[in-house]
């Protein structure tokens, strides 16, 4: 019966998803960033309202494999969790007392300008009209948009798109959406809502890729075991930075100085490697950070 | 308020869409649920049980999971096609079903002796249904048909999420995330544009039951 062949595959889907994800928080688990117990800040600074009250609220993606996914135990893991924790820890506050708040795509200024977290890390791109509203350190990362085709596929850029009349998956109001409109065709434009259904949409074969940030579709190749493959030749920069109030130029300050000094002692690589590290072991380099403003 | 000046032409592209989904998927549910409510009250067994059934399915199952065994279902079962056909089908399966509910109340409330009467003079039961029994029972159903598509235009926003993208919500959804726009005035934007299709749809409505009122 074709029906419950379909319901066995969703129900496979849904248990390897969950497995995937225990693996994940019961790896990182195993150590947190040493706290600086002797944190002290210049009075009035973000940095000394935190650390005395010896907790902060971070905004995270929760369904982003690799870098904010959260388990079955109510915890997020993934890159972005680690930078967070690092900071806090330089902050003198120990990761337990992280406050985790779900910060999807579009709420992010809001969340921001409303104090509703004290920094966003949620693989949020650094651009000219998100910098109108919040003020970015960092950048941490430097990811770029690529594409996700079949194993089998010959589709070797987004160039190659257009000329193969290919239909390409994204999600509604992502910045990847906007951009790949420069090489296909609107009608040839597939969005949804999550990029777990462009994935299902691609394994189907009514899209033929699926365009996103490189380091977001490593966790849907990583979960398709081996049915898919990134194309692997990115085609913009997307730097990855760590939201805050506009103008909170010490705070900025802070954390970019936080970031250079895990670069410096090995505990940026060690975020990535118990995280993101485990599809892509290639540790990257913590780019230049922007001067705060 | 100025996102909405400035990006006025997404939101017009995003009205075009959300008019075009709507206006195949209130034609399509229309004629299906009229059929299926002919179904209910057909002579023949095997014709009502499937009537009974389709209506349990889709008016107790959530829209989003409609949409799901559509735009997931079908691929896997091997029919390929734009996802914008796709979307419409839910919405049509879906609301197929109370435009159904709301026909068969209208076919109940003409009185027994109308029916009785068209098969004494020798219609058959479906010439009695389409030239005595619906006629009559279409006019009386206006109001609640009205609110059915009304609530169809507005469940017409999940589609957006199933694939077929361009939609009004799916144009807030650009706004906000991509492009950083505040959420308030995006979203006021949105509604703007769902009442300019939705409060003269029911104007249109009122007229419509006026001109067609039946005085028993």
């Amino acid at each position: 019966m074709r029906l419950r062949g379909l319901m066995v595959g969703t129900v496979t889907a849904a248990l390897a998803l969950s497995l995937a994800a225990c693996g994940g928080s019961s790896d990182s688990g195993s150590g947190n960033p040493s706290v600086d117990a002797k944190a002290s800040f210049e009075a009035g600074t973000t940095m000394a309202t935190l650390s005395q009250a010896g907790k902060i609220r971070v905004g995270t993606k929760f369904d982003q494999p690799l870098f904010g996914l959260k388990g079955l135990d109510g915890k997020p893991t993934g890159f972005d969790v680690e930078v967070a924790k690092l900071v806090a820890a330089k902050l003198g506050i120990s990761a337990d007392k992280i406050e985790w708040v779900e910060s999807q795509s579009k709420f992010r200024e809001e969340y921001i300008e409303q104090g509703k977290v004290d920094l966003v890390v949620a693989t949020y791109t650094i651009n000219d009209k998100r910098k109108e509203r919040v003020s970015f350190a960092g950048p941490y990362y430097e990811a770029g948009q690529d594409l996700m085709v079949k194993k089998d596929s010959t589709v070797d850029g987004p160039e190659a798109l257009k000329a193969a009349g290919a239909k390409v998956c994204s999600v509604t109001g992502s910045t990847p959406a906007e951009k790949i409109k420069e090489y296909v065709d609107q009608s040839n434009i597939v969005l949804f809502d999550v990029y777990s259904k462009c994935a299902d949409a691609l394994r189907t074969g009514q899209v033929q890729a699926v365009t996103t940030d490189n380091v977001i579709l490593l966790g849907l190749v990583d979960a398709s075991k081996g049915d898919f493959k990134l194309v692997g030749k990115p085609f913009t920069k997307e730097p990855y930075g760590i939201g805050i109030k506009k103008g909170d130029t010490k705070f900025c300050q802070f954390v970019n100085d936080t970031l250079k000094a895990a670069a410096a002692d090995g505990a940026y690589e060690k975020a990535w490697k118990d995280t993101a590290g485990k599809v892509a072991p290639n540790t990257p380099k913590l780019p230049e950070t922007a001067t705060c403003s | 308020m100025n996102v909405i000046i400035d990006n006025f032409p997404l939101y017009v592209s995003g009205f075009l869409q959300t008019l075009r989904i709507c206006a195949f998927a209130a034609l399509g549910s229309l004629v299906l649920g009229t059929v299926i409510a002919g179904f209910r009250v057909s002579p023949v067994p095997p014709l009502r049980w499937v009537g009974t059934a389709w209506v349990t399915v889709f008016r107790n199952c959530p829209l989003t999971v409609v949409l799901f065994f559509c735009a997931f279902g079908l691929p896997e079962i091997g029919v390929n096609g734009a996802y914008f056909w796709f979307g419409v089908t839910g919405l049509i399966l879906y609301t197929s079903a109370f435009v159904c509910e709301a026909v068969r109340s209208g076919i109940n409330s003409v009185p027994a002796g109308q029916a009785e009467a068209a098969r004494a003079v020798g219609l058959t039961f479906s010439q009695s249904l389409t030239s005595v029994v619906l006629p009559q029972a279409l006019r009386t159903v206006v109001p609640p048909l009205g609110s059915v598509i009304i609530a169809m235009i507005k469940n017409s926003a999940i589609v957006g999420a199933f694939g077929v993208g361009g939609d009004l919500f799916a144009v807030g959804d650009t706004l906000t995330s991509s492009r950083g726009e505040a959420v308030l005035p995006v979203l006021i934007g949105v509604v703007l544009g769902y009442l300019v299709i939705t409060i003269p749809g029911g104007l249109l409505l009122g007229l419509l039951e006026r001109k067609v009122a039946i005085a028993r």
